[in-house]
């Protein structure tokens, strides 16, 4: 066998390999991303649904948020404007977790329609900014981005 | 000079179009002045992209709060060294700070071939002319950094707390220096298929230049990993997210190619794949930014979505369209000079790290992808997480720190069973005496023995190479260890300089498979109680509480618990972790309060404390982890970068002015037959 020929064998070896792992890891982690309002409709089609474990793309509702005083749980409510959910999380929310942010909570729905996470991921919506989701606001301009009313335009 | 600055953007954006249209006008019609003017203009480019900097910065540090941009991410109490890092805190700092790398090596490039390379150089220019102009482009049209308020509120925004951290003022600009670094490479190689030039002379041009790219994407990627452990809290560092994964893929693409480079310098084998290798590390580096700034994948990192996104993904399909034709039409061009051999040769060793580093790029961008594929495919998006990167790179990897030791111990061409002989017993003798001596010591896990030992047999070859190299001279030129190990290295940079590289990638492989031993515990503690916890070395540790502390600092309140903390009875000292809430002058609460995590760091491990909570005034709650050998992948970094330095450094720069970069490989040659290789 020339060479070439056998390097190529080789070749195919490893990536028929790389491709074995990847198809099968893939089966054993892949997730469904949704919103609050795909996952609505998913368990509303099929009420087995909930069996899966889930990704939940949405925002924290402001004023929702409830944390047991060793921050290790915390309850909230999640949204994205269509459908609302309760969400249990339990372990530690990373310092970006807080009013009107965006999350992705990892977990399932238990029988009383409360999320049960078991990761929470906070973002901004640049990790650079501040006060995420509320464009144009500087200290000392009350109303937010607003230009003030009693001050003239330049 | 704000105004300036502004004005110097639009200057620069029109002599980037002029660089690009007359630099590809003098190459297709021959016409020097053109050519010349071109190259002028690269210049220019650079000149006004500089000023436009300037004037940002100059914006910066006067606190110009009526620019969008400096009223978002700075304020006027922000420390001063934070004012100019501010710089690429947003996204059209980071356009300008883009753009201004970018030009930068771009002149330096062109004025580096000012006399060589004559018949490609215009396309080159031309080609970095569009790219510049791109950058300049998305600024000018759609991410303004001298956009203005149409009011000057009295204070800034203030820059987030966390990115107030060495780290992260170093981590963005050496990625940045990173990713542009592969549009040079890119650009010979559209000046290379243009002219159907495509020996190893554009080659030597470029060699340097991805070195530069590869040497400031580690540091960066180093950085970033750094900063996510100590600041973030996770006690992790590296967990396959979409924005790591984009600084990673060119990596990979680089990596490769610097070794193929070899191959083709030596055999003449493997020229369209080194085409491709420098182009699609220029595309993905693109690629990279449109998926973290065009909010297309989920990120923790997601930055601001804009229509930026857009403007990638035109170019990434424009650039990527006129590659592949430029490619297509010039296979016949790039036919191989000659065939492999042997299966156990060098080549093949290299041909197969190619193999493996762009499989570990693929099945990284598949995993990062894949919510884009699946939801265009099946209509629902599907995430994998870490574990799907973790089985399918671990094992991938572990073949790669293979091949890093079997490559240099074979000969180029075909290896002999002598030679073979010769060169594997000392290194698999060091492999298998690591393993035996864990497997001792009653290490179970399978994952962490293999890397061990293959990590054991890499060590043994790197430490081979340098004791034959240096005995050899000492034979040779009668001289002592040291002196015959400096002037080796010295040399030799190239050779050795890799074998530094290497030994900070068995470093770092050690440091990643001691994460095997983790272990963690929650506690939640009053005053004077204390936790026990055994780590993974069976040391016996105590913490006992302090109490929790509450102070005002300036632009803080900070409520800190501290530990006493002993090993196997002896005392450690204490250990703390905080939680902040950042204020503005008034008092008022600024950003969410972040962790300040304690570390307690070691050879062996760091012990990682984080308050997650005050019960009460009396009660914490607390997180502690053990991570074994985390220290060992920073310095394995920095022993990565240290090794890429050497083999940068200008050598023998007036034989390589003389007859250009070829002159380099004869002389190795000599040398490799000295210390007894075979060539």
């Amino acid at each position: 066998m020339k060479a070439r020929n056998k390097f190529l064998l080789g070749g195919v070896l490893v990536l028929g390999t790389a491709s074995y792992l990847m198809a099968s890891s893939i089966d054993e982690t892949a997730t469904y991303y949704l919103t609050p309002v795909e996952l609505a409709a998913k368990v509303a089609d099929n009420p087995r649904f909930v069996k899966n474990g889930v990704k939940v793309g949405a925002r924290v509702v402001s004023g929702t948020i409830k944390r047991d005083p060793g921050g290790r749980e915390v309850s909230f409510m999640m949204t994205d404007g269509k459908q609302t959910y309760p969400v249990h999380y339990r372990g530690v929310a990373p310092d970006t977790f807080t009013d009107g942010v965006d999350i992705v909570v990892e977990g399932r729905l238990d029988g009383n329609g409360v999320f049960q996470a078991t990761t929470l991921l906070a973002k901004c919506a640049s990790r650079y900014e501040n006060a995420p989701g509320q464009p144009g606001q500087y200290p000392g301009a009350p109303g937010g981005g607003e230009h003030p009313a009693n001050v003239p335009k330049a | 000079m704000i105004l300036v600055g502004e004005l110097s953007l639009w200057i620069a954006l029109l002599m980037a179009a002029w660089t690009s249209t007359v630099s590809f006008a003098g190459g297709l019609q021959g016409r020097l002045d053109l050519v010349k003017s071109g190259e002028r203009a690269m210049y220019a480019t650079f000149a006004f992209v500089l000023l436009a900097s300037i004037g940002l910065w100059t914006a910066l540090f006067t606190h110009d709060f009526s620019l969008k941009f400096v009223a978002s991410f700075t304020s006027a109490n922000l420390p001063t060294v934070y004012l100019f890092t501010a710089f690429w805190a947003g996204q059209e700092g980071s356009l300008l700070f883009w753009a201004l790398i970018m030009t930068m090596y771009a002149a330096i490039a062109v004025y580096a071939n000012r006399k060589t390379n004559r018949a490609m150089m215009p396309y080159v220019t031309g080609t970095l002319g569009v790219i510049a102009l791109f950058f300049l482009m998305t600024m000018a049209f759609s991410e303004n950094p001298y956009e203005r308020l149409d009011w000057v509120p009295p204070d800034g925004r203030g820059m987030n707390p966390q990115l107030q951290n060495p780290g992260m003022a170093a981590h963005p600009p050496m990625l940045y220096l990173g990713y542009v670094g592969t549009a040079i490479p890119f650009a010979f190689a559209i000046g290379a298929l243009v002219t159907r030039q495509l020996d190893a002379q554009w080659l030597g041009a470029v060699r340097r230049w991805a070195l530069v790219s590869w040497f400031f994407l580690t540091i960066g990627i180093v950085l970033g990993m750094w900063w996510a452990y100590v600041e973030l809290g996770w006690a992790g560092y590296w967990a396959w997210d979409a924005v790591e994964n984009s600084s990673f893929l060119p990596w990979l693409t680089v990596t490769a190619f610097l070794h193929s480079i070899m191959i083709q310098e030596k055999r003449g084998m493997l020229r369209k794949w080194n085409v491709t290798l420098v182009v699609l590390s220029f595309l993905l580096t693109i690629l990279g930014t449109f998926i973290t700034r065009s909010g297309v994948i989920e990120s923790v990192h997601a930055f601001a979505r804009s229509s930026i996104g857009n403007w990638f993904l035109g170019f990434l399909i424009a650039a990527t369209v006129l590659t592949a034709w430029l490619v297509s039409t010039r296979l016949n061009d790039l036919q191989a000079k000659a065939e492999l051999e042997s299966m156990v040769s060098r080549e093949a060793a290299f041909l197969y790290n190619n193999l493996v580093l762009v499989g570990i790029c693929f099945a990284t961008l598949w995993g990062t992808l894949f919510p884009i594929l699946s939801e265009a495919v099946k209509g629902d998006k599907i995430t994998v997480g870490p574990p799907f990167f973790n089985s399918v790179n671990g094992p991938l990897g572990l073949l790669l720190l293979a091949l890093t030791g079997i490559g240099p111990l074979i000969a180029w061409r075909r290896a002999s069973v002598t030679n073979l002989r010769r060169q594997f017993a000392m290194p698999a003798a060091a492999g298998v005496v690591v393993f035996v001596t864990l497997i001792a010591l009653g290490m179970r896990d399978a994952y962490a023995l293999i890397s061990y030992l293959l990590a054991g047999f890499v060590f043994g070859t790197i430490i081979q190479e340098f004791v034959k190299g240096v005995s050899a001279r000492r034979v040779m030129y009668g001289e002592s260890v040291v002196p015959a190990f400096l002037r080796l290295v010295g040399r030799n940079r190239r050779r050795y300089g890799g074998y530094i590289v290497h030994f900070g990638v068995v470093v770092m492989f050690c440091a990643f498979a001691g994460l095997m031993f983790k272990k963690d515990i929650t506690a939640t503690l009053k005053t004077g109680e204390s936790v026990k916890a055994t780590d993974a070395y069976g040391h016996e540790w105590v913490f006992t509480s302090q109490g929790i502390s509450s102070t005002q600092e300036l632009n803080r309140r900070v409520l800190a618990v501290a530990f006493n903390v002993t090993r196997d009875g002896q005392p450690m000292g204490l250990l703390s972790s905080e939680k902040r809430q950042h204020v503005n002058a008034l008092g008022e609460p600024t950003f969410e309060p972040s962790t300040e995590v304690g570390i307690l760091e070691s050879l062996k491990q760091d012990v990682y404390l984080v308050f997650t909570g005050a019960v009460d005034r009396e009660t914490a709650a607390i997180h502690i982890n053990f991570n074994p050998l985390v220290w060992w992948v920073w310095f394995g970094g920095i022993i990565m970068a240290f090794g890429g330095l050497i083999v940068m450094w200008p050598q023998a720069q007036r034989a390589e002015r003389q007859s250009g970069y070829v002159a380099q490989i004869p002389m190795e040659k000599r040398e490799l037959e000295a210390i007894g290789v075979g060539v």
